[in-house]
Order: structure tokens, then sequence, then C-alpha cells
């Protein structure tokens, strides 16, 4: 779950992190009065779930409180990589002398958190990493013990941060390491974490992004989750314990274990095709679940066909032909179907199906071969 | 001769809710030794006719358990591991999904101090078909004989073995890795194991996008596999930024594309199937040479 980032920068606050002074608006005027309010010259910046808000027009610098507001009415409003800007965050234009990067995630193959300090600041630290590796420098903390004092000064020295800074920026690592474990964070991030001409630091833009599994103990951050519309589709089924993501082709995919739904989404562009969705309904296929899952699928208009790919196993294959039977009888769907059930009794499975008003195939690339075919003739009347 | 759990293994199962339960029922069907359970507070009493144990360490004391199984919500999964592992249960096996990374990140901490082999978390398990299944996978599927499997995926990985013993291709372990992207056997150390058993003469490796251990595993096989290899890739045509069910199935930047993992295993000399499907016969051609 991302967070906004006048959120993160609140949470970084309270962290003990410095943070410039800000205000949120939501309107022209308010950001005019945000603005009055603490001194310009200030930044205007959308709060949006996306990258690339500078590169988009969505963060505008304003030299007085007039400034400000028609920096902020034309940044309302505006849709940065489809998402509308509901809100503002204006903000005390910091005296920058320099730029550093600060940010802690996971690395995987470690098993351990990665703390990443580099004074390249401002760019995406990919790119940095592609560019210049050797300007990131990389601790790997214990996650029993925390960001040591001297994990952090190593860091610093190993990045050469310039020793006016050094001190400061170790404790900064320090209580960011301790945001990262106490908010069950992927990701937290400041970049650029800005060294002013007076020499003191500022967090200048914060990204947080909490752990969804760990949002059961993160109640107050919990409480900060948006859903966009594109997203909606994705959390109606996540309430009902499916993993669905919306894709941009016209074969819609149902199918039980992530593993297989990939392979059946990989299956469907093997056949010249391109899957609609990715939709996991987990284990088993009762009627219930079928029904669900298809209304899902269904409410996308571009889908054209549904390839329905479900395997077996401690629900025997014919239990889930009599699911799917009992969905389309009562509801019989408005695009073509094709049903592919293997594993437990998956014979006895596609004997049900037969003569029902769907197609039945033996195997997966059979199946997303037909799903392609069907999806590409003319719609039926 | 096979890796992680034979028909001597000693299986203790924590978590005996409704899945639990199930899950122990068919294991003992599969003629596993499933010889306890724990349930704080239900020490010295019985459930399906297993006996229960308030603690892990009283029942490895009681029964000379050497395995366990773990069905604990994940809100409390952290503390069951912790205590499996506590209690010196060679090898743990988590089913549980939804972990959050943070615990698991204490997990592998600890596990690195300790001598348990950790398989999952979010994963089906382990089987040595004909010997011990310590999991929720369906039995039928598979049968034995000497190909190793290893996989990061749940129902992809019974679809696999359905064919592969449809081939009359038997296997000798299967582990399933789990899908998270903290894991306590991550690929590259179970193809290790496969890799160093005796009754295992081919491997195969099933992933999918997110993180590199494919490339890992792909690596360690070109420097050190003694018998063929095939893999297989799921996720091929998704998208980067999206998350593919699995909480490890993403790729982000250039981290964990398929056609990475694609270009390993080929540098590396295993073929790599385009469908499921095609793991059999590659398998048999691999094993021809």
């Amino acid at each position: 779950m991302k967070l906004h980032e006048y959120q993160a920068k609140q949470i970084l606050q309270r962290a003990g992190i410095p943070i410039p002074d800000g205000r949120l608006a939501t309107t022209p005027d308010e950001a005019e009065g945000a603005a009055k309010a603490i001194g310009a010259p200030v930044v205007v910046k959308a709060q949006v779930h996306a990258g690339g808000r500078g590169k988009a027009g969505g963060i505008k610098v304003a030299k007085s409180p007039s400034d400000a507001k028609a920096a902020a009415s034309a940044i309302l409003g505006m849709e940065i990589k489809g998402l509308r800007v509901e809100k503002v965050y204006v903000e005390r234009a910091a005296d920058v002398a320099d730029e550093l990067y600060l940010g802690i995630t996971l690395d995987r193959d470690r098993r351990r958190p990665v703390v990443m300090l580099s004074t390249v600041g401002g760019m995406d630290i990919e790119d940095v990493a592609v560019a210049s590796p050797e300007k990131i420098a990389r601790g790997w903390p214990s996650p029993l013990l925390g960001l040591l004092p001297f994990e952090a000064r190593a860091l610093v020295f190993a990045a050469g941060v310039a020793e006016a800074q050094r001190e400061v920026v170790v404790d900064m690592a320090r209580r960011l390491y301790r945001t990262y474990a106490e908010t069950d964070a992927n990701l937290v991030e400041i970049n650029p974490l800005f060294v002013q001409k007076d020499g003191s630091v500022l967090a200048g833009d914060a990204k947080l992004d909490i752990d969804d599994n760990a949002l059961f103990r993160q109640a107050e951050l919990a409480k900060l989750k948006e859903v966009s519309p594109d997203e909606e589709a994705e959390e109606r089924a996540r309430a009902l314990g499916f993993s669905f993501v919306q894709l941009d082709g016209d074969v819609g995919i149902i199918g039980n274990g992530a593993g297989l739904v990939m392979a059946t989404l990989d299956a469907v562009r093997n056949a010249g095709g391109r899957a609609a969705n990715f939709l996991d309904v987990g284990g088993g296929a009762k009627e219930a679940v079928v029904k669900a899952a298809l209304e899902i699928v269904l409410s996308n208009p571009r889908v054209r066909s549904v390839m329905i790919n479900i395997f077996g196993g401690i629900t025997r294959g014919d239990e889930v032909a009599k699911g799917i039977l009992d969905v389309i009888e009562k509801h019989p769907p408005s695009v073509p179907l094709v049903v592919r059930i293997s594993g437990t009794e998956a014979e006895a499975g596609r004997r049900l199906l037969e003569g029902a008003p769907l197609v039945s195939r033996e195997t997966m690339d059979e199946a997303a071969a037909e799903a392609v075919r069907l999806a590409k003739e003319p719609a039926r009347t | 001769m096979s890796v992680l759990l034979d028909r001597n293994t000693r299986v203790i199962v924590q978590g005996m809710g409704r899945e639990g339960r199930f899950h122990a029922d068919r294991m003992k069907e599969y003629g596993t030794n499933v010889v306890g359970g724990t349930k704080p507070g239900a020490g010295g009493t019985a459930i399906d006719g297993i006996p229960m144990f308030d603690t892990v360490a009283s029942a490895v004391e009681e029964t000379g358990a050497n395995a366990s199984i773990v069905f604990v919500p994940a809100p409390a999964a952290m503390d069951a591991l912790l205590e499996a592992i506590d209690a010196q249960i060679e090898l743990v096996i988590a089913i549980t999904e939804g972990i959050p990374v943070a615990d698991m990140l204490k997990v592998a901490a600890v596990l690195e101090m300790a001598a348990t082999t950790l398989v999952g978390p979010n994963g089906p398990g382990a089987i040595t078909p004909g010997q011990s299944k310590i999991g929720i996978m369906p039995a039928e599927n598979f049968s034995p004989g000497g190909v190793g499997f290893v996989s990061r995926s749940g129902t992809l990985t019974y679809e696999i073995a359905d064919l592969l013993t449809r081939a009359g291709l038997g296997q000798s372990t299967c582990i399933g890795v789990g899908g998270d992207p903290v894991i306590g056997l991550p690929t590259p150390n179970a193809v290790r194991l496969l890799n160093e058993d005796p009754a295992t003469e081919a491997i195969v490796i099933v992933g999918e996008i997110g993180g590199s251990a494919e490339e890992r595993a792909a690596e360690y096989m070109r420097a050190e596999g003694k018998k063929p290899a095939v893999a297989f890739i799921a996720g091929r045509s998704a998208p980067p930024g999206k998350r593919m069910g699995h909480a490890g199935a993403i790729v982000s930047g250039n981290q964990g594309t398929a056609e990475s993992k694609v270009r390993a295993f080929e540098e590396a000399g295993i073929p790599v199937a385009n469908a499921p499907s095609d793991i059999p016969r590659l398998v048999k051609e691999a094993l021809r040479h």
C-alpha cells in the first residue's frame, strides 16, 4: 500500500527526521492560504500514487501566494498516468546546496533489509544503479538488531558524504530504519535528501510503501488506503479472497493457483492472444466461486472470450465441472466460455461438460488456442 | 534415498484448525507418520486420533518428531516457526499464506544460526512419493521415480507432477519452496539438495517472475550440476510492476524478468519449456543424453 508524500513526511517527522514546513490543499484558495502561512517561495506538488510527477508538470515552484494559487489551479484536476490529482502539498522551498539519496528496501537474495545511501540524489535509484553503481553505498543490517551506529557510519563514509553532514546523516539513517521496521514498510525512501546552504538537511521527497500483509497490525496506516478507479475490480476480488490483476487484452482468465494462472496467461500469448486479466480464485472452485469469478471477469467490456483453467486436486475435477454447469445454467455468460479441467477426476469432469453450451478442451495449450480464436471472431448478436 | 523427508520422518502438526485437521488426515492416509499436534491448552487430549501437546518442545520430547507442518494463521505464524526452530526440529514446512515480510526476515535471521531447514511459507509443502507427504498436495498426481522437482507454486506443481506421472516419469522428491519474497529454502538451495541426492536422476525447476532465485539456481547448476535439468518459467507474458498473485511474483524495474531467467538457464545448458506440457518430453530427451 502506497502512501502519499505528505502522509509519508508526517510519519518521518514523527520519527524525528526534519521536513520542510508544508500544508495540504484541495483548492487553489487553500494553496494560496498555505503559501501565506508558510512564507514564499513554496513548491506546489501533486499528491497522486504515481511516479514521474515532475516530468508530468505536477510540481511547480511559486514565488508568491498568488503564484501558488495559480500553480494549484493548474495542477488540481490534471491527470498523471491516468490518475486525477485531487490534492496538492504546498511546501516551503528549500535552499538547496546538494542532494543525497537515502532508502531502505528488501534484498530478496540476501534475505535482509538493504540500506542505500548515495551522493547522487534526485535521480531514480535504479538509473543510478545502472549508470554508476559505485556511487551507491549499501548495508545489510540484521532485522533482529536494526541499523547499528557503526553500520550507519560505514555507509556514510562509503558514500562519501561531506564531513559537515556525516553525523546528521548517520542519525537520519538510523531513524529511517526504525520507521521502516515500525511501519512494516516494503520501501521507505528520501529522494532527494536536501543539504541546504546553511549545512542543515531536510527530506525533500518521501516515499513509503507498506506491506499489505502487515496491515492487520498497522491499523492507523490501513486507514490511509485509497482505491483508485482502476483498482476497484482488484479490491472487489480481494474481498472475495481472489487475487486479480487487470491487464489490457481481450481473453478473460480464471484459474486456481498463482503459478497455474500465470502459465495460462503465457499459453494465451503463445497462441497469439492477449489476456484481459489475471484471476486466481485460490483453492477449490465451487459454484459460488466460479459465479463470482465470472462476474468480475465479465465486468470488463473488453473481454471477448473467457478461459477457465482449473486443476482438480483436493477439489475433484467432476465437482469443478458441476460448479461450472450450475453457473452457466442459471446465468448464461455473454461471451464464449472455454473450459479446461486437469488433475484428479479430470476425465469425469470433461464428460460432464459434453453437450453444455461451452467449449471443453483437454490441454492448456488447446484451450488457450480456442479462447484466442473465439476472441477474434465477430461478436455474437 | 530422497531428500528432506522419507518413510521414517515423524511429523507434528502446528495449527490444528479446519485446514490443519483436514490435511493431517490426508497425510495419514498417504502413510506419513503424523505423530502429534500442538494446541496450547489441549495437551493430553487427542484430535482425530492425533495426540495433542501444549508446546512444540513437549511434542518433540514425547514423540521424537523431527518434522513439523505449520498451518498457523499469518498473524501468529512467526511465533509458530520460531517455536519449531527453538525445539530444533530438523524440517519445518510452512503452508501459511500472507505472513508479513518483516516477520519472515526475522525468521530467516534466526535460521542462519539454527539447524532447521524451513520450506515455505506460502507453498504446498514437500512429498517423497510412495514414502511421505508433508503438505497439502493431492497425492494422486505424484508417483515414485527419479525426477527431482522444485517449484515456487502450488497447483502448477500438481499439474506438472500429473504430466510427469502420465508420461511415466516418477518423482524422487518434490519441493514446493513457496511464492513469498522471503522463504526458508530458496530455489537454488533446493536444487542443490536434489543435485546431491543419489535417488534423483534429473531435476525439473519451475520458477516464476520476480527475484533472482532462478538465475542463481542456473549459475549453481552450470558450475556444479551433476545431472540433467529442465526449467519452466511462469509469467513470461506478465507486465512489469504488477504482482501476479504471489507476493514474490513481480517484475520491478529490470529485476526479476522472465527473459533474464530464461537466458540464465539457456546459458547453463538447461532447456526451458515453452509450456508445462513440453516438460515431460524435454526430461526424456535430457535423460537420453
